[in-house]
């Protein structure tokens, strides 16, 4: 079994777009959507909800006022200001490190586990799907990518599914770093902008730091061709396989108002087609290469 | 006044909306938050005048003094300490610089360390002041990085701020204490979806929001539809042009070479300015 993660630096590049196509045409497979706190997978690939979990991922400092006698120790210790003027907890800032639960001298304030999202476990009309839903304004994102890709190998391994394909988040930051690491291969989805540039050398630099086999597609490559020429003599220079350059069309938006993939709302498109041709590459590539 | 930028989904035009506001009115200090991946000087070209290392505090442990008692471990809530019978085993990258561990150790074997996690720049475009952090590659936790650079806020300007995608806490961190926050969103489902999920999140925080439409064209009306039904301003609306598309992938603000939309962030930001009562 495999695993790839689709992933960009910069946003809005068609990472969702391109991780869904993969999930219709390889039909032994499990997702996952570890953009847990702006997923958008599941509104093209309709999943069924099976399993709900609940994700315990941070603590939240609660304070007695019965017991506070306002004394401000916790305050000058929280190295998050988040004890208010009126010794009440700025849930915003509140990071559960307990510090103040140690400092207090009258034993007021204690830890609290918050649920800060839900893990999903379903299905889709072209096999299972791991994903998630963090509680908006929550952190621990990372650890929360974590349990999806636990449950995503827990179902690959009992359907005996030959690849995991898992969406990344933007960025370059812990629930990212939490997508890639121990994968066999990502594949970087670009634009040819200034911003898809800067981004991707990031990007690459990121899988490189965690020792993955980098993979580059440039989407709406037509928008400005000199830039993606530009990225495609920079990953030659760095032995890098350029597997797909998809062009730009507003197809693309309307299968997704529609809540279709591309190769389902428009087989012939040749977006469509140019996607195949990357999962064929990738997956062949993949699947040959003998990991140590 | 200070003004936040954000979206929930990626590539909305966050940043294309901070720079040709920030391009279009006077006295500006664009601080770019999106740490991970800082495009605002690919649009700008700043000189950089300063260029300063980011440190976070991290355990720094006297192994002579340490008995291996495990009260550190035991105490961290970020597994950034690991301690056995022989040893203890620190994860700087892990650590979110909370300083239990020193408070709590009996022997006083820890003392403030200090861990590099990114580079805060800083530079002139013309009268715009840009500040930007960039973290370094493979540390995960891009929050301190823009609590620092956030300190470098200067209030006599008009300080806007570009934050990076998301809801999560590296958002929560950039729009916190802003007096206005604006959504950039573009009317398709993925668009909308990220976008209910970040107004959420600014109604928790009661800061006041008012959206600015991207792309306006493509896609579906579900975005204007939830806005009235919700009593949300919309601020500007951008239509999807190639011309634009191309400005911005060339790396210029496409308010500098189509001037008639100065005119209009000036409107945008007059608004702004209206709603927020400065």
């Amino acid at each position: 079994m495999r695993q790839i993660t689709v992933l960009s630096g910069k946003g809005g590049t068609g990472k969702t777009t391109i991780t869904a196509s993969f999930a219709v045409l390889t039909k032994k497979a499990v997702v996952a959507d570890c953009d847990v706190d702006a997923p958008d997978l599941h509104m093209l690939l309709h999943p069924e909800i099976i399993e709900t979990q609940e994700f315990k991922g941070s603590k939240l400092a609660v304070i007695d006022e019965a017991r506070c006698i306002k004394c401000g120790l916790c305050r000058e210790k929280c190295n998050f200001n988040a004890v208010t003027e009126n010794f009440t907890i700025d849930s915003f800032s509140c990071e559960g490190c307990g510090v103040c639960t140690i400092v207090c001298p009258t034993n007021a304030i204690t830890l609290t586990e918050r649920v800060s999202g839900h893990a999903y476990i379903s299905k889709t009309k072209y096999g299972f799907m791991a994903h998630a839903m963090l509680s908006p304004s929550e952190a621990n994102s990372g650890k929360l990518v974590t349990l999806v890709r636990q449950n995503a190998k827990i179902l690959a391994e009992r359907e005996n599914c030959n690849f995991i394909i898992i969406d990344g988040p933007p960025g370059i930051g812990c629930p990212v770093i939490a997508s890639v690491t121990g994968v066999d291969a990502g594949l970087v989805v670009t634009e040819p902008t200034m911003s898809g540039i800067h981004d991707l050398k990031r990007a690459l630099q990121l899988l490189e730091h965690f020792n993955v086999q980098p993979f580059v597609c440039v989407n709406t490559y037509d928008i400005n061709r000199d830039n993606a020429e530009k990225i495609e003599s920079f990953c030659k220079e760095n032995g890098i396989d350029v597997i797909g350059k998809i062009p730009f069309n507003p197809i693309v938006t309307e299968a997704m108002v529609n809540g279709k993939t591309i190769i389902e709302y428009s087989p012939r498109s040749a977006v469509a087609k140019e996607i195949e041709g990357i999962w064929e590459k990738l997956s062949a590539l993949v699947s040959e290469k003998s990991f140590t | 006044m200070i003004v936040s930028i954000a979206s929930g989904k990626g590539g909305t035009g966050k940043t294309s909306v901070a720079v040709n506001l920030a391009v279009s009115i006077d006295n500006v200090q664009l601080v770019d938050c999106d740490v991970e991946e800082p495009n605002a000087h690919l649009l700008l070209h700043p000189k950089i005048s300063h260029d300063e290392p980011v440190y976070t505090l991290i355990p720094n442990l006297n192994e002579e003094l340490c008995d291996h008692c495990g009260k550190c471990a035991n105490f961290c809530q970020y597994n950034a300490i690991f301690a056995s019978s022989e040893k203890v085993l620190i994860f700087p990258e892990l650590c979110h610089s909370c300083g239990g561990c020193i408070l709590i150790c009996p022997k006083k074997a820890i003392t403030e360390g200090k861990h590099r996690i990114g580079t805060l720049k800083r530079g002139y475009a013309g009268n715009l002041e840009l500040v930007y952090g960039e973290l370094e590659v493979g540390e995960p936790m891009a929050v301190p990085l823009i609590r620092e650079i956030k300190k470098r806020i200067d209030k006599s300007r008009n300080v806007i701020l570009d934050s990076p995608p998301g809801t999560s806490c590296p958002v929560i961190e950039t729009v916190k204490e802003s007096d206005f926050c604006i959504l950039v969103t573009e009317p398709t489902p993925f668009g909308l979806h990220d976008l209910k999920i970040t107004v959420q999140v600014l109604e928790e925080m009661a800061i006041p929001l008012g959206i600015v439409v991207n792309r306006a064209g493509i896609g579906d009306k579900k975005v204007y539809e939830y806005c009235k039904a919700k009593n949300i301003p919309i601020l500007l609306e951008i239509p999807y042009q190639r011309r634009i598309a191309e400005l911005y992938s060339e790396g210029v603000p496409f308010s500098l070479e189509m001037p008639e939309w100065k005119e209009k962030f000036r409107t945008l930001f007059a608004e702004v300015r209206r709603r927020v009562g400065k």
